[in-house]
């Protein structure tokens, strides 16, 4: 077996899946659906800017939404905002959902595990990219949102929540600090995700489940009998986002939703390992 | 190749061998008391595989007989109850122990049947399993998918998106993802379903191929057809045990040849006696047209001696014929006739 030996030489075992993910990430962002989905997301802010632009503006609305005129930058936090209820859990639920149970579908997930792609690293590969995905919908929300509110209402000086002023870079830098905040909330949702995935063989019925356990979040929050659940909801953080815009950033909701964040990611992919590594494959 | 451990010694013409023992435990596939317990129900009971190094091993039984769970044991899919599993040398999985999957490297498969991604190409579904594969080398990755597709005979249809593949060339490619890298062993589930008269050839002269360099191979088919141009070895199971696991030919012997003499209506008692008196089993006749067929199994009697003694007692010979059974017969002869599927 020479010809073996030739080619096992300098193939020593790497398990870090570089390649693994990057053939990942091409599956992802290459499939149509999900790229339509993206889409979606990302039309939401150019309907807001041309609607609040053809409107001149007024009429309260929320928050971000009434600042727009002020500085094209908020076109970005607005449809942040309006997306945050159900547009990106969805779209981050539809490939947390389909990680797993999408491969089982298709008959996939057993010619991975011969291969032998290993579970765990597996369930890695799928967990960061359903992290890249959260964090790039978010980016490119905030991206499109960015370029069509700067276009259409011009630059500047921000005035924050608190009432200062910001300069252009300042309020930049406030954007992609709420970008990297909302992406790591997404991504703890993706861990729930990832675990339910492992719990099925339809993906649909998958990414249905997330985004339910998503809304049921959301109306417990709205409970005020439930105050005491509350502070332990994946989504009672997200608005946090909001204290960025202060001077100075009030970073005592900010920590609490990120460690409440990275609790949930670090639990559900535990439950989705201890799940996925003991299960029989018979799909 | 004595019987010493019969696990079924209820059924005719069991032949299971020997558990295999310690020094064997190098062999590519070997399976201790494999056991799967699904809910309440029983699907593979207590199989001991062994699959000695550079065969081509035929593994039958009727649907629904545990194959498929056996072999998804085999590949770490599937968690046994209890027993164990040993790939080429390697401890892979036992009660109580976690699955060591990384002997996997060495091993092809394909099971029940071919599933790739359908919006793909056949090459990026390949490329696909290149790249989870934590052993491949990334430079040779595009020169090994292409040989593999080659060997398939799918390089012309490499573009193609896998949703436009017919079976035949699905389950191509399934055999070519087998062959991304070098095996020691490959273990192939129904690998010529689907496929027309040519592709089956070359299924057969590619296993041939790669059994003649040195990679074993265990095949499960029902087509016995195939299984018997093919195959060294062969194991049976029926209703979850393994009835029956021996050399090809010696399955085949153990059922008997027949033998099947034509005469005159006036012969065929003669015939027969004669028959008896040679030691042959259960000699029959029985009256054909203007004639008479008298049968009988051969046994262990010389076959060299059997024409000269009909002659010696003035049977006329017209016609005589040595009928090998087809590995069919000793599979429905371990197997039943029934068509139910055995819940």
């Amino acid at each position: 077996m020479a010809e073996t030996e030739v080619l096992r030489v300098g193939s020593t075992a790497r398990w870090l899946p570089g390649r693994f993910l990057v053939s990942e990430l091409g599956l992802i962002f290459r499939r149509r659906r999900n790229v339509a989905g993206l889409g979606v997301l990302a039309v939401v802010p150019i309907i807001l800017a041309i609607a609040v632009k053809t409107s001149g503006g007024g009429g309260g609305g929320p928050d971000f939404v009434s600042s727009i005129i002020g500085n094209g930058l908020f076109v970005a936090f607005a449809a942040l905002t309006l997306e945050l209820p159900l547009f990106l859990p969805l779209a981050v639920a539809t490939i947390a959902g389909d990680a797993v149970a999408g491969e089982a579908n298709l008959g996939t997930l057993r010619y991975l595990l011969t291969v032998p792609a290993g579970r765990t690293r597996l369930l890695v590969v799928k967990y960061a990219a359903i992290v890249i995905f959260a964090f790039a919908a978010v980016g490119l929300v905030a991206l499109v949102g960015s370029v069509f509110g700067l276009a259409l209402f011009g630059g500047g000086e921000m005035i924050l929540f608190s009432g200062t002023t910001a300069s252009f870079g300042d309020a930049v830098g406030r954007l992609l600090l709420t970008c990297a905040y909302l992406g790591c909330g997404l991504s703890a949702l993706g861990a729930l995700g990832l675990f339910v995935s492992t719990l099925t063989e339809q993906p649909i019925g998958a990414t249905v489940a997330v985004v339910l356990v998503n809304l049921m979040m959301i109306i417990c929050n709205a409970v005020e009998q439930l105050s005491w659940l509350h502070p332990w909801l994946l989504t009672h953080w997200w608005m946090a986002f909001g204290d960025l815009l202060r001077s100075p950033v009030v970073t005592a909701d900010l920590q609490r939703g990120l460690w409440t964040f990275a609790a949930y990611a670090v639990v559900f992919w535990l439950l989705a390992w201890s799940r996925f590594t003991t299960k029989d494959v018979t799909s | 190749m004595s019987p010493e451990h019969s696990l079924s010694s209820d059924l005719p013409g069991s032949v299971v061998t020997a558990i295999p023992t310690a020094d064997d435990r190098s062999a590519p596939v070997v399976t201790r008391g494999l056991t799967k317990r699904f809910r309440h129900q029983v699907v593979v009971d207590a199989v001991d595989l062994k699959v000695p190094t550079g065969a081509v091993y035929g593994f039958l039984g009727p649907n629904g007989s545990g194959k498929t769970t056996t072999i998804r044991m085999l590949l770490g899919l599937i968690r046994p109850t209890a027993g164990e599993v040993d790939l080429l040398g390697a401890p892979m999985a036992g009660s109580g122990r976690r699955i060591d999957v990384s002997v996997l490297e060495r091993v092809g498969a394909l099971v029940e049947g071919p599933a790739f991604h359908p919006y793909l190409s056949g090459r990026a579904n390949l490329r696909r399993l290149e790249a989870a594969d934590p052993h491949a080398d990334a430079r040779s990755s595009d020169l090994r998918v292409d040989a593999a597709l080659d060997r398939v005979g799918l390089l012309a249809a490499a573009r193609k998106r896998y949703r436009a593949y017919s079976l035949g060339m699905r389950q191509r490619l399934a055999i070519a993802s087998a062959l991304l890298v070098p095996r020691d062993l490959l273990v192939l589930d129904e690998p010529t379903n689907g496929l027309d008269p040519q592709g089956t050839r070359e299924v057969r002269h590619l296993v041939s191929d790669l059994a003649a360099d040195g990679t074993t191979v265990l095949v499960s088919s029902h087509l016995l057809s195939e299984v018997e141009q093919m195959c060294s070895h062969v194991g049976v199971m029926y209703e979850g045990r393994l009835v029956a696991q021996q050399p090809l030919a010696d399955l085949q012997a153990g059922t008997g040849a027949t033998i099947r003499l034509r005469t005159t209506p006036d012969g065929a008692e003669a015939g027969r006696t004669a028959f008896a008196s040679l030691g042959l089993t259960e000699p029959t006749s029985a009256q054909t047209g203007d004639g008479a067929t008298v049968t009988a199994g051969l046994g262990a009697t010389d076959l060299a001696r059997v024409v000269p003694a009909l002659v010696a007692v003035d049977v006329p010979v017209l016609g005589f014929e040595v009928v090998t059974p087809s590995l069919e017969d000793a599979f429905v002869a371990l197997t039943g006739e029934g068509f139910e599927i055995s819940g």
